[in-house]
């Protein structure tokens, strides 16, 4: 190996996009992550995206049954998983339809000539060849017969022909694994595991990826290889992570801090379920989740737990939301602890199941009938999700209120690497339990500075009470029709959540505190605006990010922040929501708006233009 | 053995004293409610649990005032929902003596989805069904349990729909317990909520209950001095199926159908007669004994059915038991450092 290295000039880079995308049964997923593993090993910085389509088979060929996988990895911080792929490897000619536009103008394009046939170009709907018609002139394109190769590494291994294409996904990574200058044994090591059973299986995938690895060595159109040095990273052990496994283990974790068991009542939906699925796996650690009829049912069975002294979360996405409204009132009544997760996706109604979107943030902020306020969290990463799920959780037992935990379908489905925190470096969570036979417990009498009422949970001797959806009298909690202890009450439920202003952190900004432009952001977004924001700040831009984590209530120094800017623009994945919260709330500013509604991520380049624009403006 | 004797030694005499609330009971007078609230709070006493151990848990209408009414830990939920929450309560924590009061609107039409779910998956908690035929709180239309053609504030024709028999609706939906009583009959009430309670897994009791005001003697001809013997039948496990004011008449089963016979007539002896197998796992005959209608045939009363299958609770709780014993993720630490990780 020492003589490809002498062989082929060495091309150091501080970041690539890779690309993997193939027909949804072509195993791009797991070529994409065992890519992640050698980036991983490397000590790369990276973050990764899948992108599938919403059948679980659409029909082999097509662009829709298209499946895709990127990764973003880097000697520099890696804050998003990628505008633009440098190394696109398309496994059919659907798949370079599909993903070609996400290619950059000089990428390097990986192709399996064997599937560019007529009939196969031909359903992915291209008239003529891409590979011969000179369409694919501009790039630096890499023909290789990977099906071909792949049966004939594996001939005498007495598999049949299906069999052994099976394995054509590890031909593509042999071939990106030697271009990126990587070792294959992690790989092989990965195989062995995997299919323990199934030594010939074994045998197989290794010969594949030496195939594509020895081919990529060989040919002459690969002239330079390329190098991306380990990342600047803190010391420590890491792992990858998605957004999605991060929000179970940050409510695992903040179950174990808090000594209290977790209850998750929830039904299936996309983008949402891996959630679910991962604390039903954990049971050793006391986890109880519940799948149930509907989405109604989730979210009353958790609030039925937390009555009873768990807890108590439920997951779901927008429509599932829309569900849980009146359920969510009555927790909002009866001032029960409940984390509500909510992974947004595009809508309205069933809108785009598989694709990300930030547009539940009214229905989260005001969608029950009623003067029903909530916490209410935004994740800004797939690892932030694990620490936003922690917080939600302390901030729901610790103030006795709802809250509702928003992340979106790219940080649930996207990974990161994730610095793997002590769970007893997290913050202390302690619940206001009240002791057996406390002389002055009432339901609703309150904590003087947060103003929660306290969690007597049934069972303990001397705290027998009612709670319900109906008003209550403050503090006695006996059912009231009383309009001035309505009153009372409407306010009391608001102060108490207001107040928790006093227990988060003030609003931080990125860059200098005055300056041209303040870039306002929440959410999901934060790895894309940072990325832009800093590239900006490098030219000398007088630009400033205001990223939200905290959406209700607002962060205490929310409206100081804007004043030292001569101009404002929030951008959102969705028709203007936050804007117009902000509005609301601080009416003396003047607020630009810069919205993108397709389903898809910010781009940095686009960002960058837009700033630029505004700036030019001024 | 000895720890239930045990535990029931730490748990001192109670009395109707210790449930009655302070609360303001603001149902109309002459409602069946107040009866059945009047048996459960002699149902209570005799539990055998610590009364800070009974929840009891209800949605939305007349009846689900209910636990405001008792002094015991208790959730007024949201209309239709009472058995999910109930669920939840239970699986937080299966040591709660867990009951749900519904009516027939709340349970059986915007609650019927989670009413069936909760039946079906048999957790350990207790289903008090108030069926007066109606929707009393929102004062006088049709609910699911509305006879066809009855004249009501949403049906002013009469209405068109088929009505659902609650115990149909519990064996189909692979119930483990389904009894029947009737508000008028304090002693029956009271026997059968306690072997409603015995029983390991989703008890229902559908408790035949007069709204004095919207359906007034709905339930007559088995209420009725008059006529209440004739048209109902009380059915105790391992005893023949004789009913009436003589108690001279009977259930046999005839090809696949159920018949009432006069016995001395026609030869027919107590021997003809069904034996009442309430813990038969063939759901066949508790399904024909819970759709006998009056005046064809006597009401069936007591419990129907009651099989023995191990409860939800019971199975999630030996599972976490098992999981805990052989899992090598101990704690979230040991979670956050499985699998594949990497040290820089």
């Amino acid at each position: 190996m020492g003589d490809i290295k002498k062989k082929n000039q060495i091309v150091e880079l501080d970041e690539v996009v890779l690309r993997f995308a193939g027909d949804s049964g072509d195993g791009m997923q797991l070529t994409g992550s065992l890519f992640s593993d050698s980036a991983a090993f490397a000590g790369n910085d990276f973050a990764t995206f899948p992108d599938y389509p919403a059948e679980i088979r659409a029909p082999q060929g097509t662009v829709a049954g298209v499946s895709g996988f990127q990764i973003h990895f880097g000697h520099t911080s890696i804050h998003t998983s990628g505008d633009y792929a440098d190394v696109l490897v398309a496994m059919n000619p659907a798949s370079l339809k599909a993903t070609l536009k996400w290619a950059k103008s000089n990428a390097t394009i990986i192709v399996d000539t064997d599937t560019f046939i007529e009939k196969g170009f031909l359903k992915a709907g291209y008239d003529t060849n891409p590979l011969e018609d000179g369409s694919m002139n501009d790039y630096n394109l890499i023909k290789a017969p990977i099906s071909t190769m792949t049966v004939a590494a594996v001939a005498d291994l007495g598999l049949d022909a299906k069999v052994a294409l099976k394995s054509k996904n590890m031909f593509a990574l042999g071939v990106v694994l030697y271009l990126f200058n990587r070792e294959t044994e992690k790989t092989n090591e990965f195989f062995e595991e995997k299919f323990k059973s199934k030594p010939v299986i074994v045998e197989a995938n290794k010969r594949v990826l030496k195939a594509g690895y020895n081919y990529a060595e060989n040919v002459e159109v690969i002239g330079q290889v390329y190098n991306v040095q380990p990342a600047d990273l803190e010391k420590g052990t890491y792992r990858n992570i998605t957004g999605n496994v991060a929000t179970a283990w940050g409510l695992l974790a903040a179950s174990e801090r808090s000594k209290l068991e977790i209850f998750l009542g929830s039904y299936p939906i996309t983008p949402a379920t891996e959630i679910l699925q991962e604390i039903a796996k954990h049971k050793s650690l006391g986890a109880k989740a519940f799948q149930a009829e509907d989405e109604i049912a989730g979210i009353c069975s958790s609030l039925g737990a937390s009555y009873a002294g768990s807890l108590a979360v439920t997951t779901t996405s927008g429509p599932g939301l829309s569900l849980k409204s009146e359920a969510i009132g009555l927790a909002v009544m009866t001032e029960l602890p409940i984390v509500i997760v909510n992974v947004q996706r595009g809508g309205p109604s069933t809108g785009l199941p598989t694709k990300s979107e930030q547009s539940d943030l009214m229905q989260a902020l005001y969608g029950r009938n009623g003067d029903g306020p909530v916490i209410i969290v935004a994740a800004a990463s797939s690892v932030d999700c694990f620490y936003a799920a922690y917080l939600s959780a302390k901030l729901a037992v610790e103030h006795m209120t709802p809250v509702i935990l928003l992340t979106d379908g790219s940080l649930a489905n996207g990974s990161e690497v994730f610095k793997i925190p002590k769970v007893a470096s997290l913050m202390d969570i302690n619940p206001p339990i009240v002791k057996a036979n406390d002389p002055d417990y009432l339901p609703y009498r309150r904590d003087s500075e947060k103003l929660n009422r306290f969690w007597a949970i049934p069972g303990t001797e001397g705290l027998r009470h009612r709670l319900g959806g109906l008003e209550k009298d403050n503090p006695s909690g006996n059912v009231s029709h009383d309009p001035i202890n309505h009153e009372t009450m409407v306010k009391l439920r608001e102060e108490k959540v207001q107040r928790v202003a006093n227990y988060i952190p003030e609003q931080e900004i990125i860059g200098e505190d005055e300056g041209d432009l303040l870039i306002v952001s929440w959410g999901g977004t934060y790895g894309v605006m940072l990325t832009a924001v800093e590239k900006l700040q490098k030219e000398g831009k007088k630009v400033s990010l205001a990223h939200f984590r905290y959406i209700s209530p607002l962060p205490k120094n929310t409206n100081e922040i804007f004043k030292n800017f001569k101009k404002v623009v929030v951008c959102e994945i969705n028709n203007g929501q936050f804007v117009n919260y902000l509005r609301m709330n601080f009416p003396e500013f003047r607020y630009e708006q810069y919205n993108k509604i397709q389903g898809l991520p910010f781009l940095v380049s686009e960002l960058e233009e837009k700033f630029v624009s505004i700036l030019n403006e001024l | 053995m000895t720890t239930d004797t045990q535990n029931q030694m730490d748990i001192p005499q109670l009395s109707k004293e210790d449930f009655k609330s302070d609360q303001m009971v603001k149902w109309c007078p002459g409602c069946g409610d107040h009866a059945i609230l009047s048996s459960m709070e002699k149902v209570f006493p005799q539990l055998g649990v610590r009364k800070e151990d009974i929840v009891v848990v209800s949605g939305i209408g007349c009846s689900s005032r209910f636990p405001y009414y008792m002094n015991t830990y208790g959730i007024h939920g949201i209309h239709g929902r009472a058995a999910a929450i109930s669920s939840g309560v239970k699986l937080a924590n299966p040591h709660l003596n867990v009951w749900m009061i519904t009516g027939d609107g709340d349970c059986t039409a915007i609650g019927g989805n989670h009413f069936i779910h909760a039946v079906r998956r048999n957790i350990d908690f207790n289903i008090m069904l108030f069926n007066n035929k109606i929707y009393g709180l929102t004062k006088g239309q049709f609910s699911p349990t509305t006879p066809q053609g009855s004249v009501t504030k949403t049906s002013p024709q009469g209405s068109f729909e088929v009505p659902f028999n609650p115990g149909e609706l519990v064996i189909g939906a692979q119930g483990t317990f389904f009894a029947r009583t009737v508000d008028t009959n304090p002693k029956m009430m009271v026997d059968i909520m306690l072997e409603a309670n015995k029983h390991k897994g989703t008890s229902v009791v559908e408790i035949l209950q007069n709204c004095v005001i919207f359906s007034n003697k709905v339930h007559d001809l088995v209420t009725n001095r008059e006529t209440k013997l004739d048209n109902q039948i009380l059915l105790k496990a391992g005893e023949p199926m004789i009913f009436g004011k003589d108690m001279d008449k009977g259930i046999v089963l005839k090809g696949t159908k159920l018949f009432v016979v006069q016995i001395g007539v026609n030869g027919v002896t107590v021997d003809d007669l069904l034996v009442h197998n309430p813990e038969d796992e063939d759901p066949g005959i508790h399904n024909m004994l819970a759709r006998m209608s009056a005046p064809e045939y006597p009401v069936a009363m007591g419990v129907i059915r009651a099989i023995k299958h191990k409860p939800f609770n019971d199975m999630m709780d030996d599972c976490i038991v098992a999981e805990k014993a052989k899992s090598k993720i101990k704690n979230v630490d040991d979670l956050l450092n499985s699998g594949n990780t990497w040290e820089i």
